[in-house]
């Protein structure tokens, strides 16, 4: 287990390497100049010049390279044009902002999702399975901005019930900062939740169907243990696959949502920061997200090692 | 010998399926005594396994009991609560199934699966239900037992797996084993000696066994009594020595003709029983054997054959073999058409 750590945690330099490569050629690609996006249309070729030697875009694409490689080894992601912080800093504003919403949402649809959908598995074929599998397949199918502001227009504009955009502030109480959460919230679980529902119901129907549960059945065990212990443990690998997907978007946020909602998290500031040609913005979040997708797919590879004795990593079985 | 733990009167299984209800137990009747194994015999789809899952109400969704009585040690089994139902399976009566490789839970030590048994059934500490474990993997014979309970069942060979089943099953100290066909998915070597361990258990305990199987060399083996089962029906029942020495049905002479023997010359070809069982949606209106049958005439095709005792405690379902009437294997029917 430590040496799988290990040789994984390895194997994330070259990753990182060809992230940090591939950022910094796509961004250099994105037509216009980020001189001229900070200063705007006004601005004198003057006051362009030098701003580009300000931000050291006057010299070679290879030294900038160097540079921005220096700059890493150091800690240091650069600073924001636009916004005139670090980057490091920005993020460290941002990523709890966006934590929170898509952490609730993603413990929402774990919790509402899951039992759905296993209960669906057991209830095969009945009104229940009928209806919440067909709300499932909405639920996947609806595209995110549409609710967004379906939400919004029904339960923001026509009703006065929730705020429409913007961020709480735990100054006013806990309902001063929930009460924006709840749109942004709901429209973040409506996916994952229906995702996790689908999965759970199929995986748990190959599962409670097998010749070990029939097996332990007949040696007395209660339903409830056969479906929650063995049926489930059995059933968890391909749900642990998307929830560590999910997981892992958690991080970066989401862009629709977070945009529609105004809500300040990365997702926002992901698209702002292309708006504004923001390299080192840019660069900087897609190094971090990256970073998070590698140490998730790491968890969730290690998590397969936990509910399933047959995986290992170390090549061949472990007798 | 004279307890009786099992008593099935006129059975009737149904699987109520989209296209039809299948008779796949249709009217079976037996009883085990105490220490007594029992053996059913058939081809696949007859309804062996079926009665038996029948006993402990472990059928698929679509199967239903719909008639009969199953009285296990005079509890009514269709009758009972879910609850003692749980206390009685497992316990009372414990199964072993045809397929020792996915019978185990994969993702569990072998250990903590039979640790979580004996500590459903008995009011025992973790330590103490590991030491019955560990005592039930010796006495099944599984070598180093302490070390196996760590295993996963992915770790252990076929053999060793229906060890761990077999050792499950006993845990508790059944009066009563359902054996589905325990060796049909084992080496030929290995059946045997699992068969031996199940016989050597079993005088040791005094426990009755169902042993269904479709090798008749097992039920010379392994029974006292013997049923033979043909498409949901019980065609012939008699003691093993008395079916041994005198078999009555002719579906029973197919399935002993199609056991190849030592004497058979190297050239000698397989004998099989010509033709397939029928549908179970379709029978009982006639013999459900007669379009198999070499000695079939018109009757067959007409009418039902009761089952018969044309000796003490042997039993036959046969138009032409009912104690009025006898047939001499081998000479078939002169065809009338």
């Amino acid at each position: 287990m430590v040496k799988t750590i290990l040789r994984r945690l390895l194997q994330m330099i070259p990753v990182l390497f060809v992230v940090v490569t591939l950022t910094f050629i796509l961004t250099r690609m994105i037509p216009g100049n980020p001189a001229t996006a900070v200063l705007g249309p006004q601005a004198t070729t003057e006051d362009i010049a030098k701003m580009e030697e300000k931000m050291g875009l006057n010299k070679s694409k290879i030294e900038q390279y160097g540079m921005y490689w220096n700059d890493i080894l150091h800690g240091d992601f650069g600073t924001s044009y636009a916004y005139g912080t670090p980057v490091l800093d920005l993020l460290g504003q941002r990523i709890p902002n966006t934590l929170v919403l898509s952490l609730t949402s993603l413990v929402l649809a774990l919790l509402i999702g899951i039992p759905i959908g296993v209960y669906s598995a057991v209830h095969q074929n009945t009104a229940f399975d009928y209806i919440f599998m067909f709300l499932a397949l909405l639920g996947i199918s609806v595209p995110i901005f549409w609710f967004a502001l379906m939400m919004v227009l029904v339960f923001a504009v026509n009703l006065g019930w929730f705020p429409a955009m913007g961020i709480g502030d735990w100054s006013n109480g806990f309902w001063g900062y929930v009460q924006y959460m709840v749109l942004p919230v709901i429209c973040l679980t409506l996916h994952p939740m229906a995702t996790f529902a689908r999965i759970s119901r199929s995986s748990t129907l190959e599962t409670i169907n097998t010749d070990y549960i029939k097996a332990m059945r007949s040696k007395g065990l209660s339903e409830p243990k056969l479906l929650w212990k063995h049926a489930f443990k059995n059933a968890l690998p391909p749900i642990i696959t998307v929830v560590g997907m999910q997981l892992a978007y958690c991080v970066t946020g989401a862009m629709l949502t977070e945009t529609i909602f105004s809500w300040p998290g990365m997702g926002m500031l992901i698209v702002k920061a292309v708006t504004n040609r923001d390299y080192s913005l840019i660069q900087g979040t897609v190094v971090i997200v990256a970073l998070v997708f590698i140490v998730v797919n790491l968890l969730v590879d290690l998590a397969y090692m936990l509910v399933n004795p047959k995986v290992s990593y170390e090549g061949g079985g472990k007798n | 010998m004279s307890e009786e733990i099992l008593k099935v009167e006129n059975l009737k299984t149904y699987f109520f399926t989209a296209s039809g209800v299948a008779k796949a137990v249709d009217g079976v009747s037996y009883t085990l005594k105490k220490g007594e194994i029992l053996g059913i015999v058939g081809e696949s789809g007859s309804g062996k396994s079926v009665s038996a899952s029948s006993v402990i109400r472990l059928l698929p969704k679509t199967g239903r009991v719909v008639d009969g009585t199953i009285l296990f040690e005079g509890k009514d089994m269709r009758k009972i609560s879910d609850k003692e139902l749980r206390k009685i399976r497992g316990s009372d009566i414990s199964v072993i199934f045809q397929d020792p490789m996915t019978s185990l839970d994969p993702v569990f030590k072998v250990g903590s699966q039979m640790v979580e048994l004996i500590r459903t059934h008995n009011k025992v500490s973790k330590e103490e239900a590991r030491k019955i474990a560990v005592e039930n993997l010796a006495l099944v014979g599984i070598p180093d037992p302490e070390r196996r309970m760590n295993a996963y069942p992915h770790e252990l060979s076929g053999g060793m797996c229906q060890r761990v089943m077999i050792a499950m099953a006993i845990s508790c100290h059944p009066k009563f084993m359902i054996a589905d066909e325990p060796t049909t998915a084992l080496d030929v070597t290995v059946q045997a000696q699992v068969l031996g361990l199940l016989k050597e258990l079993q005088e040791k305990t005094d426990t009755a066994i169902m042993l269904i199987t479709h090798n008749l060399g097992i039920v010379w083996k392994m029974c006292d009594t013997v049923m033979v089962m043909y498409a949901g029906k019980t065609v012939e029942f008699a003691d093993m020595k008395e079916l041994y020495k005198n078999p009555l049905h002719p579906y029973t002479w197919g399935l002993l003709d199609s056991i190849p023997k030592l004497s058979d010359t190297e050239k000698a070809e397989l004998k099989a029983i010509p033709g397939t069982p029928p549908d179970l949606r379709l029978t009982g209106k006639c013999c459900n054997f007669y379009n198999r049958c070499p000695y079939a005439t018109d009757i067959c095709r007409e009418q039902v054959p009761e089952l018969v005792e044309v000796a003490p405690g042997h039993k036959v379902a046969c138009h032409h073999q009912n104690g009025v009437e006898t047939l001499v294997r081998g000479k078939e029917a002169a065809s009338d058409e």
